[in-house]
């Protein structure tokens, strides 16, 4: 992401280093400081069950060059994980599982260190975590159920973000387990959605810059007026309409009669029959003429009341501050980019800077609330200056799960599928969360015993027809994996812990179920 | 929904894995093929063969995983081959180090199903009326399933045309729309942006100053002059933001890629391949056929069917209305033809009733070349039908009927 408010510093005339060069087609996603987390990492996967999915999640993280990472694992590989593993040969077979996949992930990238603990009767887990810490932690089910009970007992302890991953057959599911809520401020919007340009409350600069590009409009020269920028053909025909009608556009009705008055003012009698830049202004009306309202992920934000712990974290301080700004301003911290737009290269370049010295001025007036908070004093410059930029998409993740219980959710999930086919809406995928859930901690199971499993939690579970087909289908699988199955969720698990890791994007809140007969993947909160 | 698509899809009868034979193609930026590959050598397809031109960069290191640093300069496709035939007993896979287009249509009957993990539209585009083309009523086993995958950044999409009888990856066109280019006057005059610099300096500057007899977008020497080039002139400008990876992302139109997608994708495309030959589940392909996914922001999918096109100018036979300007030329006609989402021509030749202009053979080219100069309105009248091809995709054959957007102003 291009840094907007600072100047910037002139690039050295070098070309990329030989690490530059190798993540080159990664760096341009997250950068060096999302890069920098990834290899500061350290990731445990507790591999248990057939073991295909969490091996195939791990070659996602070495391959962009993970720190270090971890498998934890009690089994022997046997001719069974050949036809599913690739990261074991026939040379492993009666060997340690986790030794044999750590040293052929091992292979792919050799900036990032791999170990393997090995456990069973003489060696027990617990001694995994006497000495290692660990940023992330992974684990696959089915799972035995004291084994669970300590990685969640360290994982609590520790504040360690946990996911769970479940693949059988056609269906998986993964489910995130983070340590409280989890802010974000590098969100990556799409770049389209972040236009801000405040045409209704210009403040005097930039009203002063269009007055100066429009001044004598109508006797400009055809290259004069051909190239002013259409952001001040817009204020210059807003303050035109203002003075007429007392009253900017604010219908739907009106912004459309607004349009045909900005689009007659296009000059028409030369050689293309229009200009460039009345066009653009008549594109971006319905865009750009629209008082910015609050998202509803940043009135999250702002409504959240963090804990003791929590609000001393620079994202909470900063966050009151910016709450503050918006409170007196009715108005969130100017992101202050400028998108192109037809004009002279120094009228633009004024443009942009006008807009970046209101930004300037902004994240000031945030930095001087940050400063006056008792935990504010140390809080970096551009950490400010980024979430000013940011601030209309900030994210809050809850990370906890659902406070609705699962059988409100489900009642919830099974009355939109009766209406499903007419809102053209598809089918719920609960079922198939519920059907791999009810064997969490069995190999396998028939699929009577894992309707009765979930009708201790859903009494109406067997009356249900796709509860009752999801667990056929889940006991047909008798736990074993489809290597595509595993690969895709390995993939899918793969980004959220780059986006856990590296606090950019957005992870999901907080289960996502897949379905590969209808290719179909369901975000629920449970 | 099994039965619906067993009745309307005359797919080969229920086949073992290991009769079928598939036909992955591989090129580019993106790596999905080492994905490709390893999934059907453990889904239990026994004969694969691959296509794949390039050799390895160190830039493919982070996510196509079947290459180490010891195999850069190598074929893609025969390392591939090599390595996933060691690690997976009892595979073949048959590595062909060449371009899609060298092959003919003798060597893509062979195959039960055909996998492309391509970086190019215009190697899509190829494939998909090579198939379309093959496909003889008569012939069932002509019919060759196509698996398409693509990947950019989190993001990325796995579609299942099922040659002539589901939309083609023609019809689909218009939803991978070309990046608009900047006018020459920007770059020229008023550059405004860090890309508008880096533009001048690979177009304009190049062809003034031929630092190197040519350009060769992976030697970091001609990228480092590109680069000081637009340094130099967004200095002039005060045009902030050009960096030398920047340079080489837009030289390169270089799209970001991660393993983790990759395996998204890849596996995507081949489930639906184990879904076709093992008829264990429906596929995609007759109902919804294209399945788009979206990490960026929580994880989103959209699986639907894209409607075929009756005037898909492969798989279609209608011609589509095209309102076009009279006064202008045949020259600016043909390059206005690049920038639409449907046609993303870059070097087509143009028919109506007689030849208006052809691209090759150089006869031909000399011959019909004083139309370029010639307006639209003296070449063709108001509702004519005009046929537009472009051989380097193979047999796209758009038929257009002009309808014209104002009066011919004639010049004569």
């Amino acid at each position: 992401m291009t840094e907007i408010v600072t100047d910037q510093t002139p690039p050295v005339l070098h070309g990329p280093s030989d690490k530059e060069k190798k993540y080159d087609r990664q760096l341009r996603l997250w950068a060096a400081s999302g890069q920098k987390a990834l290899e500061d990492a350290h990731i445990l996967l507790l591999n248990s069950g057939s073991g295909t999915v969490g091996v195939e999640t791990l070659k996602n993280l070495v391959l962009p060059g993970i720190g270090k990472f971890t498998i934890a694992d009690d089994s022997i590989v046997t001719e069974a994980d050949l036809g599913v593993n690739f990261f074991l040969d026939e040379d492993c077979l009666g060997m340690s599982r986790s030794e044999s996949c750590v040293r052929l992930l091992q292979e792919l990238n050799s900036d990032v260190e791999g170990q393997h603990y090995q456990f069973g009767r003489d060696r027990p887990l617990e001694g995994l975590f006497s000495d290692a810490t660990f940023t992330l932690i992974l684990y696959t089910l089915p799972i035995d159920s004291n084994n669970l009970t300590l990685i969640q007992k360290y994982a609590n302890e520790k504040k360690v973000p946990l996911l769970s991953i479940h693949s059988a057959g056609f269906y998986s599911y993964f489910q995130t387990h983070l340590p409280g809520s989890f802010p974000i401020v590098d969100t990556h919007p799409d770049s389209t959605a972040t236009t801000d340009l405040r045409l209704l409350t210009p403040w005097p600069e930039l009203s002063e810059f269009a007055q100066s590009v429009t001044k004598d409009i109508e006797n400009q020269s055809a290259h004069d007026h051909g190239h002013i920028p259409y952001l001040a053909i817009l204020l210059h025909h807003l303050a035109r309409w203002q003075s007429e009608h007392g009253a900017l556009p604010s219908t739907y009705k009106e912004k459309t009669a607004f349009r045909n008055f900005v689009s007659a003012s296009t000059r028409t009698d030369n050689a293309e029959g229009g200009e460039e830049n009345f066009e653009e202004a008549v594109a971006a009306v319905l865009k750009t003429i629209s008082s910015p309202h609050l998202s509803g992920a940043v009135k999250e934000v702002f409504d959240y009341k963090p804990d003791e712990v929590e609000s001393v974290s620079s994202f909470w301080i900063i966050a009151e501050a910016i709450k503050t700004f918006y409170s007196k301003h009715n108005a969130l911290p100017l992101p202050g980019s400028v998108p192109d737009m037809k004009a002279q290269s120094t009228i633009y370049v004024q443009l942009q800077n006008i807009y970046k010295s209101k930004a300037r001025q902004d994240v000031l007036e945030v930095l001087e609330t940050v400063r006056v908070h008792p935990g504010g004093k140390d809080i970096p410059v551009t950490e400010v200056e980024i979430f000013c930029k940011n601030a209309a998409f900030i994210k809050l993740i809850h990370g906890k799960t659902s406070p609705a219980s699962i059988v409100e959710i489900a009642d919830k999930e099974f009355e939109s599928d009766d209406i499903a086919a007419l809102a053209m809406m598809p089918l719920s995928l609960l079922p198939i969360y519920l059907s791999l859930n009810a064997t969490s901690h069995v190999p396998s199971a028939s699929s009577s015993e894992i309707v009765a499993t979930i009708s201790k939690i859903i009494p109406s579970a067997s009356s249900n027809p796709r509860i009752v087909k999801a667990a056929e289908e889940v006991a047909r699988a008798k736990g074993g994996e489809l290597h595509n199955i595993s690969s895709l969720t390995g993939g899918m698990v793969a980004q959220e812990v780059i986006k856990i890791v590296t606090q950019q994007y957005i992870p999901i809140d907080n289960t996502c179920v897949f379905d590969g007969i209808t290719s179909r993947t369901q975000v629920l909160r449970v | 929904m099994l039965k619906q698509n067993q009745e309307s899809c005359s797919l080969p009868p229920r086949m073992d894995r290991k009769e079928y034979r598939l036909l992955i193609e591989h090129r580019g930026a993106g790596g999905l093929g080492c994905e490709i590959l390893k999934n059907l050598a453990l889904s239990g397809f026994k004969d694969i063969h691959v296509i794949d031109m390039d050799t390895i960069d160190v830039s493919n290191l982070n996510r196509q995983f079947l290459f180490r640093a010891s195999d850069v300069g190598n074929s893609k496709a025969e390392i591939a081959a090599r390595f996933v035939e060691k690690r997976v007993k009892g595979v073949s896979i048959t590595p062909h180090n060449c371009k899609i287009q060298d092959k003919d249509d003798v060597f893509y009957m062979q195959f039960s199903i055909v996998i492309c993990g391509l970086d190019s539209i215009e190697a899509r585009r190829w494939i998909n009326s090579a198939l379309v083309n093959l496909f003889d009523p008569e012939d069932e086993d002509s019919l060759k399933p196509l698996i398409d995958g693509g990947t950019e950044g989190f993001k990325g999409q796995a579609r299942v045309v099922f040659p002539t009888l589901t939309s083609c990856l023609e019809c689909q066109l218009d939803m991978h729309a070309p990046r608009t280019a900047v006018p020459l006057c920007t770059l020229a005059t008023i550059p405004r942006q860090p890309e508008h610099c880096i533009e001048w300096a690979h177009i304009i500057a190049w062809e003034n100053d031929k630092p190197f007899p040519a350009l060769d977008n992976d030697d970091p020497e001609h990228i480092t002059w590109l680069f000081q080039k637009a340094l130099a002139r967004a200095k002039e400008f005060n045009i902030s933001g050009v960096t030398y990876s920047l340079t080489q992302g837009v030289v390169k139109n270089i799209i970001p890629a991660i393993a983790s997608t990759n395996a998204i994708i890849a596996a995507s495309c081949c489930n639906e391949a184990f879904k076709i030959a093992t008829q264990s589940n429906p596929c995609l392909g007759f109902e919804e056929n294209y399945m788009m996914y979206s990490g960026n922001d929580s994880i989103y999918t959209y699986t639907f069917k894209h409607e075929k096109k009756d005037d898909c100018p492969v798989c279609g036979n209608l011609a589509r209305e095209l309102a076009v300007d009279p006064n202008i030329t045949l020259e600016e006609f043909i390059a206005s033809l690049a920038e639409r989402a449907e046609a993303q021509l870059k070097k087509p030749s143009i028919t109506a009733e007689k030849t208006l202009y052809m691209q090759a053979p150089p006869q031909l080219e000399k011959l019909s070349r004083p139309n370029l100069v010639k307006k639209m309105g003296e070449l063709v009248g108001n509702g004519d039908e005009i046929g537009v091809t472009d051989p380097s995709l193979g047999a796209v054959d758009f038929k257009y009927k002009m309808k014209f957007s104002r009066d011919f102003a004639s010049t004569a």
